[in-house]
C-alpha cells in the first residue's frame, strides 16, 4: 500500500515483505514468519508451520500401542517425559488400567523434573534473544544436573521412552531420592541467581516490560495455555483443574501474573521452577515402596471407544484424543499440542512491533516446533 | 453439565438439529451438521454452557462413506467439557467454519482441510498448513497412499 510521506509530500512510502526464517537463529527451530512492514514497525505476520511434519499422527496409526511411545518422544524433545505421559495416559484411560501408586509417584517426579529441564532451557534461549549471554550458560549447566538424573534412570539424556502402558519401564536406581535432594538443594538457590541476572538488568527491563500484552481475552479465543495463559492473569492449570495422578495429594501454587507482557512470561516461569522443587520434595517424601509396572500383555488390544485426556506440560495443556476400534492399533491418534496455538498467537500480538521486539515476543512463548508440525 | 444433561437444553433450543449421546463416548454429542456453527455460538455465549475455549478440532476417517469431525470444548468457569461430533459425506466434507467465534479454530480447520480434505466454507484463509502447497491428497485418509508409505511387518 503506498501513502504520502508526512514530512515531505512529494515522497511516498510503501509496505514491503520480510521473510523471517524458516533458518533464523531465533526463530527456535523452523518457524517462518512472513512480515509485512511499513518502515522498521510490522503491519501484518503471518506464521508458515509444517517444515518439521513428520506425520507423528498417521505413524501412530501404523504401530501397535506400545510402539507409538517412543514415537511421543519426538513431539516435543524439551519435554519427551509429558509427551509419553499423555499418551500413555490416553491408552490407559481407554483400557481401565491403573498404574500401581510408585509408578504414578515417579510419573509425576519426572514431569516435574521435565518441568525444570525445560524451562531451564528456555530460560537460557529467551535471554540469549534478548541479547545477555550468561543466562544461557548457567541454564545449561544446571540442566545437564536435571539431564544426569534422567540418565541414571532410563540410560537417554533428551529422548527418554521411560513410560510404559501401566508404569514405567525400569524402577528408580536405589539412590535416586537423596541425589535428586542433593541436586535440588544445590539447585534452589541458583533460582535467585538466575533472576538477579536479569531482573535487575535495565536493557533486559526495556526489551520485556510492556511489550507482546496478551489480554486473557485474546489469550483464550487463540486456545493459548500453559505458562503463557497465567501470565496473562489466568489462574488456570490442568493440574489443578482436573487433577490426574496424585497430583491432588501434594501442596503447590499456580505462579499468576497480570500484566501479559514478555516480563510476566518471563516471571511466571521462575515462580514454577521453585513450585516444581516443591512437588519434587514431597515426593521425595511419599514415594511408596512396591511395583513400578503392571505389566501388560505385548499386543495389548483396546475396546472400542474413544477418549480425550489431558495433562500440563512445561508449554501448556498438552491433550491426546485416541480412537481404537478393537485392535492392536490406534484407529486415530491426535495430539493437542500447545505451540500450535502459542504460534498462531504472534500474528495478532507482533501487530505494531519492532523486529527486535519479534524476538523477545517469540523466545517468551517458549514455542517448539517439532510440536507444532507434529 | 455432562453431555447427558446438555442433551435436553439442546433438543429444546435447537428443535430442527440432531442430538443423540455417543455410546462410544461418555463425554460426546452426535450432532448433525446443520447445527454448525449456530449451537456453537449459542455453546460459546450462554452463561450456563460458557464454552470459551476451544480445546482442539479435528476429524476421524471411517471408510466407505463417512468422516466424522470431532469439536472439544471447555469451560474454565464451569470446568465442563463438551465434545461434539459432526457426520459429513466422505466424497464431498462441507461444513461451516467456527472461525469467527474462536481463533485457534483457524489453524485447526485448515490442518483438517491439508489432512483430511474437509472444506471449511466461510473461513477466512483456506490453505494447507502442516504440508507443501502443491502436495496431493490427504495424508491423514485411510486409503491415502505414498510411495514412502509402506505398511510395517506384523
Amino acid at each position: 500500500m503506498m501513502r504520502q510521506f508526512p514530512a515531505n509530500p512529494d515522497l511516498t512510502v510503501e509496505e514491503f515483505e520480510l521473510n523471517m526464517g524458516p533458518q533464523h537463529p531465533s526463530t527456535h527451530g523452523v518457524l517462518r514468519l512472513v512480515l509485512t512492514m511499513d518502515g522498521e514497525r510490522v503491519v501484518r505476520c503471518k506464521p508458515v508451520v509444517g517444515y518439521l511434519h513428520r506425520s507423528i499422527e498417521k505413524m501412530a496409526e501404523n504401530r501397535t500401542y506400545t510402539q507409538v511411545i517412543p514415537v511421543t518422544d519426538r513431539l516435543d524433545y524439551c519435554t519427551s517425559m509429558t509427551s509419553n505421559y499423555v499418551y500413555v495416559m490416553a491408552v490407559e484411560d481407554l483400557a481401565d488400567i491403573t498404574a500401581p501408586p510408585r509408578a504414578q509417584y515417579i510419573r509425576v517426579i519426572m514431569s516435574e523434573l521435565n518441568r525444570i529441564a525445560s524451562h531451564l532451557l528456555w530460560y537460557g534461549t529467551f535471554a540469549l534473544e534478548v541479547g545477555a549471554t550468561t543466562p544461557f550458560i548457567y541454564g545449561f549447566r544446571d540442566r545437564e544436573k536435571v539431564l544426569d538424573l534422567f540418565e541414571s534412570t532410563c540410560g537417554a539424556r533428551l529422548l527418554y521412552n521411560y513410560l510404559r502402558i501401566g508404569g514405567v519401564s525400569r524402577d528408580l536406581p536405589e539412590d535416586f531420592c537423596e541425589r535428586m535432594l542433593a541436586f535440588l538443594d544445590e539447585w534452589e538457590p541458583l533460582i535467585r541467581e538466575y533472576e538477579a541476572l536479569l531482573d535487575e538488568n535495565p536493557i533486559f527491563y526495556n526489551r520485556t516490560k510492556k511489550v507482546g500484552i496478551l489480554s486473557p481475552e485474546a489469550a483464550l479465543t487463540y486456545g493459548v495455555s500453559g505458562p503463557n495463559l497465567r501470565a496473562s492473569g489466568m489462574a488456570r492449570d490442568v493440574r489443578r483443574e482436573e487433577p490426574y495422578a496424585v497430583y491432588p495429594d501434594l501442596e503447590f501454587d499456580i505462579p499468576v501474573r497480570t500484566e501479559g507482557d514478555v516480563f510476566a512470561r518471563y516471571r511466571v516461569r521462575m515462580e514454577e521452577l521453585r513450585q516444581s522443587a516443591r512437588i519434587l520434595r514431597q515426593c521425595a517424601e511419599k514415594l511408596p515402596k512396591g511395583p513400578f509396572l503392571e505389566p501388560q500383555p505385548l499386543r495389548l488390544v483396546l475396546p472400542e471407544g474413544e477418549t480425550y485426556v489431558h495433562l500440563e506440560s512445561p508449554r501448556g495443556d498438552i491433550g491426546c484424543h485416541l480412537v481404537s476400534k478393537g485392535t492392536d492399533k490406534p484407529y486415530r491418534c491426535k495430539f493437542r499440542t500447545p505451540s500450535f496455538c502459542h504460534i498462531e498467537v504472534f500474528e495478532h500480538l507482533v501487530r505494531d512491533c519492532l523486529i527486535p521486539d519479534i524476538m523477545a515476543i517469540c523466545a517468551s512463548f517458549d514455542v517448539v516446533l517439532p510440536e507444532t508440525d507434529r | 453439565m455432562s453431555p447427558d444433561e446438555f442433551l435436553p437444553t439442546l433438543k429444546t433450543r435447537f428443535p430442527e438439529v440432531e442430538f443423540q449421546l455417543d455410546p462410544l463416548n461418555p463425554r460426546a454429542l452426535k450432532m448433525s451438521a446443520s447445527g454448525v456453527p449456530e449451537v456453537f455460538a449459542w455453546l460459546r455465549d450462554a452463561p450456563e454452557a460458557a464454552m470459551e475455549f476451544l480445546e482442539f478440532s479435528t476429524a476421524v476417517d471411517h471408510p466407505p462413506d463417512r468422516l466424522e469431525l470431532v469439536y472439544s470444548l471447555y469451560s474454565y468457569t464451569h470446568r465442563h467439557r463438551l465434545v461434539l461430533k459432526v457426520d459429513l459425506p466422505r466424497h464431498a466434507p462441507t461444513i461451516p467454519t467456527l472461525a469467527h467465534l474462536w481463533q485457534n479454530a483457524d489453524w485447526n480447520e485448515r490442518e483438517i482441510y491439508d489432512l483430511f480434505g474437509v472444506f471449511f466454507s466461510g473461513h477466512p484463509d483456506l490453505r494447507r498448513l502442516m504440508m507443501p502447497e502443491d502436495w496431493e491428497g490427504h495424508p491423514l485418509r485411510k486409503d491415502y497412499s505414498h510411495p514412502n508409505l509402506t505398511p510395517r511387518p506384523d
